[in-house]
């Protein structure tokens, strides 16, 4: 099945080169093989299939990747904006259909 | 609820491990059914801790998962054959992508559970398996300084692992890759559809309302007349946002859920435009197509949540647009509901 893409030029997502340090954990972790290792340093490849969900960020041991992540699902969203809190969907409440 | 996929124990040390069945029986594909349908889904776990598999020695390897009792059965249904152990964490009853993504899934959990079973005294080695996917919540480098497991993420798939471990602990591109083939999107539909049940009564109730007003106060004289095809067409624009456009969504030809949602309802509309049943003048005419596109619009767009490959980024943005348009197609529509009525 091909690669369903969602909006281009959105993602937040930035990768500082200089300081990766070529270990791989970034395309280990990215659900959508975002990344690409050469040349000893990680590279994005696929920028608008990256869904934010800031795995490679938190994975990434010499904080190489930036990312603003976070749920993308309107209902969360609205959730946030009627909570006043960050977008988050319900999972662990009761009633939700989120994720 | 009573554990029957526990058929034993296992001395370990000073202490002893509940074995499980890496064979599903006949009520934990009853309860997986159940939870896709909304049923009991919020107490579907099982308790975090440490559980054996197979005939497991300290040479054996570990596999993390959450509590959600869906996750825990698809990851022992996938290691028949082979000797382990499993590693639950409390995730609330939440599966490890969405628990990965609230945190519950994450780094202090594993750490502090990794000490709780005293895991370093179960295996003599340091090597944990967790799902890739719970990477969005683990940072496998301070599980290591925390703990001194070496994280390894498996596939995304649990009925990758066995292939996973025999390249070696090793993921290929596919193994690593999230899709949302049909089957994915279909097992979604039953919750999400349940899940809006209140919003469709409350929709229908409001429709039905209208559908009674005459020049002269409300009139209910006939159901089959007025108020029935009205709440089917409220119906049938729930169909098309929770069922039709997320069915189809990969030949919708628009980017935005919002989008692929109101072409969806545009279709229903000229679907019921052609059978008569979208009202009687132009004002009802022009409502239903409003209010048709408007909740299969919203509906759609809600699919987001649902969806392996929407941004926070992206749906901030779609929203920005839709959500207002939606809004005043749902007021405009309604409005012109109503003076169709009266005229």
């Amino acid at each position: 099945m091909k690669d369903l893409l969602y909006l281009p030029d959105v993602v937040t997502l930035k990768l500082y080169e200089e300081t990766c340090n070529g270990c791989g954990m970034c395309i280990k972790v990215c659900p959508h093989d975002v990344f690409e290792l050469s040349g000893g340093k990680a590279h994005i490849i696929r920028r608008d299939y990256c869904m934010e969900c800031g795995a490679c960020q938190l994975n990434c041991p010499v904080n190489a990747i930036m990312v603003n992540s976070g749920v993308g699902c309107a209902a969360g969203i609205i959730n946030g904006i009627l909570n006043n809190t960050e977008p988050s969907c319900g999972c662990s409440d009761s009633n939700s259909n989120c994720c | 609820m009573k554990n029957t996929f526990i058929i034993g124990n296992i001395p370990v040390s000073d202490t002893s491990v509940p074995l499980v069945s890496t064979m599903l029986k006949s009520e934990d594909y009853l309860g997986a059914v159940m939870v896709r349908w909304g049923i009991n889904r919020d107490n579907y776990l099982v308790s975090p801790g440490l559980y054996a598999f197979g005939s497991p020695g300290p040479t054996s390897d570990v596999f993390v998962t959450a509590n959600y009792k869906l996750s825990f059965d698809t990851l022992r249904k996938n290691l028949s054959g082979v000797n382990g152990w499993i590693l639950v964490l409390d995730t609330r009853g939440v599966n490890v992508w969405c628990a990965a993504g609230k945190g519950t899934f994450g780094t202090k959990e594993l750490v502090s559970r990794i000490k709780l079973v005293s895991l370093d005294k179960i295996v003599n080695h340091k090597r944990i398996i967790l799902p890739q996917l719970g990477a969005t919540g683990i940072a496998a480098h301070i599980v290591k300084e925390e703990s001194g497991f070496n994280v390894h993420y498996g596939p995304v798939r649990a009925s990758d692992i066995k292939r996973f471990i025999d390249d070696g602990y090793r993921s290929d591109k596919k193994m690593r890759r999230v899709t949302f083939g049909f089957e994915d999107r279909l097992k979604l539909i039953p919750n999400d559809f349940i899940y809006g049940k209140f919003y469709l009564l409350g929709a229908m109730a409001v429709i039905f309302i209208i559908s009674g007003l005459t020049r002269t106060g409300f009139s209910y004289r006939d159901f089959s007349g007025e108020g029935g095809p009205a709440i089917l067409n409220v119906f049938l624009a729930y169909l098309s946002g929770i069922v039709i456009t997320p069915m189809s969504l990969p030949y919708i030809p628009a980017r935005t859920f919002s989008l692929k949602g109101f072409y969806t309802g545009a279709i229903v509309f000229l679907f019921l435009l052609f059978l008569n049943l979208a009202g009687s003048n132009a004002f009802e005419i022009i409502s239903w197509f409003l209010i048709i596109t408007a909740i299969s619009s919203f509906l759609a767009m809600n699919f987001t949540g649902s969806s392996t490959y929407t941004s926070l980024s992206g749906v901030k943005k779609e929203m920005k647009i839709s959500l207002p348009l939606q809004i005043s197609f749902a007021i405009s529509g309604i409005i012109f509901q109503v003076i169709g009525k009266l005229n």
